[in-house]
């Protein structure tokens, strides 16, 4: 079982030591989800009153697209380098391959989305350290990440490649999206904790289903 | 040419039962039917609406049930099954959305609403939509066929979900008025005749399609072997 666990992470500071050194994934979708919140406020122009209403849509639209410009990353390299070979003779079992690469999907949008909250709060004048809307945040990247993850690995293969990905990606996500857009405005707005639950609930549940059944379908993807 | 005529298939079983029930169906909801008090006319597109969303469900279990299983046996055929029930499904999704749309206008005032049922069958058809792409730029081979059926299984997984998420969200399409979840039986028992011929004639001429796509497939992979052979 350490094993298991140290094979996952080992795949997993692999990614990190390569984003480290490269610096070409997560610095250039900070700045383009910075640049989502801004079209958003030329596109919406909200008055103190709209701010609390359309706030939440506009956060999660700009950690979607940020999060799949990211993930649709996930396997270029491995291919262009001629590493996927490399990765797929590891003597590891493949969930640990997907587990590995689901959690550098997800601490690299994590590592993003910390970066983009006090802009967002700054921007719309929104207090955002609240411990609900941090929980909502990371269950909803949890279920980003595992989704993500197997689809990039089908998407790289494809021949429309990069746009391959967000039409496979979004109408499986639309149940999360939707989730956390509510609950993100229920946070802001104050809603009663028991509103805010049944979101999160159904966030929770969406996670459990989509990690397994990711892990397991992700084999399958992975043959020649 | 007079071989294949006399030639008793199921498939032309099938057309000869299926035919004739359009046929009535047809009589039923233009002629027979009476018409709705409130909703007027308009409502006769409820006996084409219905049936049409149910085989395009119908075509999303089978896509997903073709997919697992040819994911389980890698047996070709059931990649078939389901690449044909994904292509007849985009159509019967395409004509549930546009039927109730043409429906909406008069009745809703509005073309669309975000309501659940339709967001979720535009989400469905977005699916679909989606399983066809993939199938025609993923690359030909197993590794496509696996691909298809992997967004197979997730998107069965995936409905049930975006249909109760959407209904916590908002709700304003007409309640149900059949099956196991009706709030009451109010739908009149000639209606009820009409729409069961129709959804019968519907889910026959489903079956028939669906077969008829699926020779063709066979037919197809028939064709591609001669080509890599004689080159």
């Amino acid at each position: 079982m350490k094993s298991y666990f140290n094979s996952i992470l080992t795949l997993l500071w692999k990614d990190i030591l390569l984003e480290l050194r490269t610096k070409e994934n997560i610095a250039p979708i900070i700045v383009f989800a910075g640049l989502v919140l801004l079209i958003f406020n030329f596109a919406i122009d909200p008055t103190p009153v709209l701010v609390a209403i359309v706030a939440p849509g506009i956060l999660w639209t700009a950690f979607t697209f940020s999060g799949v410009l990211g993930m649709s990353r996930t396997f270029v390299l491995e291919k262009d380098n001629g590493t996927f070979e490399g990765m797929m003779l590891c003597p590891v079992s493949r969930e640990v391959i997907f587990f590995g690469k689901m959690l550098a999907n997800l601490s690299f949008m994590l590592l993003i989305e910390i970066l983009i909250f006090p802009f967002f709060g700054i921007l719309f004048n929104i207090s955002i350290l609240i411990p609900n809307l941090i929980l909502v945040t990371f269950l909803t990247t949890l279920g980003f990440s595992s989704i993500g993850t197997i689809f990039s690995a089908i998407s790289v293969h494809t021949r429309a490649k990069e746009i391959m990905l967000p039409i496979l990606f979004f109408p499986i996500v639309v149940p999360i999206i939707l989730a956390a857009v509510q609950s993100t405005s229920l946070i802001i707005q104050n809603g009663t904790q028991e509103s805010i639950y049944t979101w999160i609930q159904l966030i929770a549940i969406f996670d459990i289903i989509f990690i397994v059944l990711s892990a397991y379908l992700f084999q399958f993807a992975l043959e020649e | 040419m007079k071989n294949t005529l006399k030639k008793i298939t199921f498939e032309n079983i099938l057309l000869g039962i299926t035919m004739p029930i359009i046929g009535v169906a047809i009589y039923m909801i233009f002629m027979w039917v009476p018409t709705e008090q409130t909703l007027g006319i308009s409502q006769r597109i409820f006996y084409i609406h219905v049936p049409s969303a149910w085989t395009a469900l119908l075509s999303v279990v089978i896509v997903a049930i073709g997919s697992l299983i040819y994911l389980i046996n890698s047996n070709e055929k059931w990649d078939s099954l389901a690449h044909s029930a994904g292509e007849v499904g985009v159509i019967l999704a395409s004509l549930t959305l546009l039927s109730g749309i043409i429906w909406a206008k008069p009745i809703w005032g509005v073309w669309w609403t975000w309501d659940a049922r339709l967001t979720t069958t535009l989400i469905l058809w977005f699916i679909l939509v989606a399983y066809l792409m993939l199938r025609s730029y993923a690359p030909t081979g197993p590794q496509g066929k696996r691909f298809g059926a992997i967004l197979g299984v997730l998107a069965l997984i995936d409905a049930p979900i975006v249909y109760y998420s959407t209904v916590w969200w908002r709700t304003a399409h007409p309640g149900m008025n059949i099956g196991p979840l009706a709030e009451s039986a109010t739908l009149d028992s000639q209606m009820y005749l009409a729409l069961m011929v129709s959804v019968v004639g519907f889910t026959l001429l489903f079956v028939y399609i669906l077969k008829e796509r699926y020779n063709m497939k066979q037919d197809e992979k028939e064709i591609d072997k001669l080509f890599t052979y004689y080159g």
